[in-house]
């Protein structure tokens, strides 16, 4: 098996990367959905999968990512991809002043106190805050990015934008993996108090993983506003920090292939089933509850589970 | 002999349970010192207490001349002080060169920045780590299982990785929760053997035992507790000689 894993890896870099030339524009529409999405758990695996934090709220760092890049376009005219590290760094900060004073809550609770996160922010925004939001409106007019002079519209196009930054995460993201940092955050999933015990400062990591995966998200966030050009608050809703937990856990923590898996799975296949419209969710939610009593290792696992 | 770590009349209550209760004792650099008593002694929060998991509510810990009370753990570990723990804590899904390179982690410099941009000074530093940590894990002779993931090790060499790792941290003083716990005869020979290995290397043990053969064997000095307070502390013979010691030890003698 693990023979083969560089070649099935390049076949499916080569697929992904051809794929816009034979699909019409709505299947490369749902192509654009898995890629944000993928990249939105990727993040979020940073904290739930690596480690073991579980979030429930990471829609509230989307959105945060995706307002902020959305007002700094509409009010000030910054041109929507400047403001990908910014949104990044709105989305980390923020992530670290509310993570702070709950990181030392453990499993469930932790999870409860996210939840109420993510619905704080997402009633704030439909609450018009600071008068910068725009109401369950939300924000519209937000304007096409553009690359060096080329201005981009299309789906299509959209593509290689987004399939490029999965890409480049996927990159760094397993650099960290391979790293002191990476040790660091597996080593407080596994057992917090041995992590403490050999010197580790567990609630500097604890927050390090919020703070970057809540940035990453953010940029995730820009991208979004960018395609969309319009954003309210219905698209970060609870449902989407659901969805996003479901991916890292269905594709397996920790797990950078499962989660791919698992992102065009839950994304892509309810849009396969379309006609089944009403059922798809009752085959959905069935799917989910086998899973997880015959592979709750999920789909790919990480080495050694 | 100078001391390197001394506890001053440390007490700690849980509710109602006084766990440990006015006791102070002192480990002299370089020595093998055991900390001994029935169950329930309160023998681990004093090393809970010493490794900053838990807070003294009256006491004074110092190490090497400086007091670590308010200290959280891992600041005591950068201090010097490594340990294992009663029940052993690995990190299970990870490889032994994993858990041991958790050692290695407070010495390393390189963040998030420098790990995503592959900087020279971070490779050179993994490399580095993976290198220091494999000297450790064949220092316990477990050089053969780097890549073996911890939960699938057996018993005796999970608790020797667990040396390994805190060894990893490079620490003046080593407190083993104990180490020969479910081990065999001969697992336990070769733990022995490793004590005085780690011992010339220049690091103070301070152990906690039940295996009364291995504490006579390898310890220089005795700690007895008893019902969080502190019964006697002197050489393996003295300590064996305690009425007190016997008593707690084995009930009143019957015999005249």
């Amino acid at each position: 098996m693990k023979r083969f894993e560089p070649f099935a890896i390049a076949l499916f870099a080569a697929l992904l990367a051809v794929a816009p030339l034979f699909l019409n524009t709505y299947q490369v529409d749902v192509l654009n959905s898995i890629g944000l999405y993928a990249l939105l758990a990727l993040s979020l695996n940073l904290i739930l999968g690596e480690a073991g934090l579980f979030n429930m709220g990471h829609a509230a760092f989307y959105a945060i990512g995706a307002y902020t890049a959305a007002i700094l376009n509409t009010r000030y005219q910054v041109p929507i991809l400047w403001t990908l590290p910014l949104s990044g760094l709105i989305a980390g900060l923020f992530a670290l002043a509310v993570a702070r004073p709950v990181v030392h809550l453990r499993g469930d609770y932790l999870l409860i106190v996210t939840i109420g996160v993510g619905e704080i922010v997402r009633i704030a925004l439909v609450n018009d805050v600071f008068g910068l939001t725009g109401g369950a409106n939300g924000i519209f007019g937000i304007s096409r990015p553009k690359l060096f002079g080329f201005v981009i519209r299309q789906p299509q196009e959209f593509y290689y934008l987004i399939w490029g930054f999965v890409a480049l995460t996927i990159f760094l993201f397993l650099r960290i993996k391979r790293s002191r940092f990476g040790r660091a955050l597996n080593y407080l999933r596994e057992d917090e108090v041995a992590a403490e015990g050999s010197g580790i400062n567990t609630d500097y990591y604890k927050l390090a993983a919020f703070g970057l995966g809540a940035a990453w998200a953010g940029m995730a966030g820009t991208l979004f506003a960018a395609k969309m050009t319009i954003i309210s608050p219905e698209s970060f809703s609870f449902w989407e920090s659901v969805v996003l937990f479901m991916i890292v856990i269905l594709g397996g923590a920790g797990s950078i292939a499962g989660i791919l898996l698992a992102a065009f799975l839950v994304i892509g296949l309810p849009e396969l089933f379309r006609e089944f419209a009403g059922a798809r969710m009752l085959v959905f939610g069935l799917v989910m509850m086998v899973m997880m009593v015959v592979r709750p290792q999920g789909l790919l696992p990480a080495r050694g589970r | 002999m100078v001391n390197l770590l001394s506890l001053q009349h440390l007490t700690k209550t849980f509710g109602g349970l006084t766990a440990v209760k006015d006791v102070s004792f002192t480990v002299e650099k370089g020595a093998i010192v055991g900390l001994i008593g029935p169950n329930g002694a309160g023998k681990t929060t004093v090393f809970n207490l010493i490794t900053g998991n838990y807070q003294p509510d009256r006491g004074q810990i110092t190490f090497a001349d400086t007091p670590l009370n308010g200290l959280r753990t891992h600041r005591i570990i950068m201090r010097g002080i490594a340990r294992t723990f009663q029940n052993i804590r690995l990190f299970q899904q990870l490889t032994a060169l994993e858990n041991v390179l958790a050692g290695c982690h407070y010495r390393m410099r390189s963040g998030i920045v420098a790990t995503m941009l592959r900087l020279p000074a971070q490779r050179r530093e993994e490399q580095q780590a993976v290198e220091r940590a494999q000297q450790e894990l064949a220092f316990v002779g477990l050089n053969s299982h780097a890549l073996t993931v911890a939960k699938n090790l057996s018993y005796g060499d999970q608790r020797r990785l667990e040396i390994a790792r805190a060894l990893a941290t490079e620490p003046r003083l080593l407190i083993l929760d104990e180490p020969a716990g479910g081990m065999n005869e001969q697992e336990t020979e070769g733990l022995i053997g490793l004590i005085g290995r780690i011992q010339q290397r220049g690091v103070t043990i301070l152990l906690i035992e039940h295996d009364m053969r291995l504490v006579m064997r390898v310890c220089e000095k005795l700690v007895v507790l008893e019902h969080g307070g502190k019964i006697a502390e002197g050489s393996p013979d003295q300590a064996r000689s305690n009425p007190q010691v016997i008593e707690a030890y084995l009930g009143v003698e019957d015999e005249p």
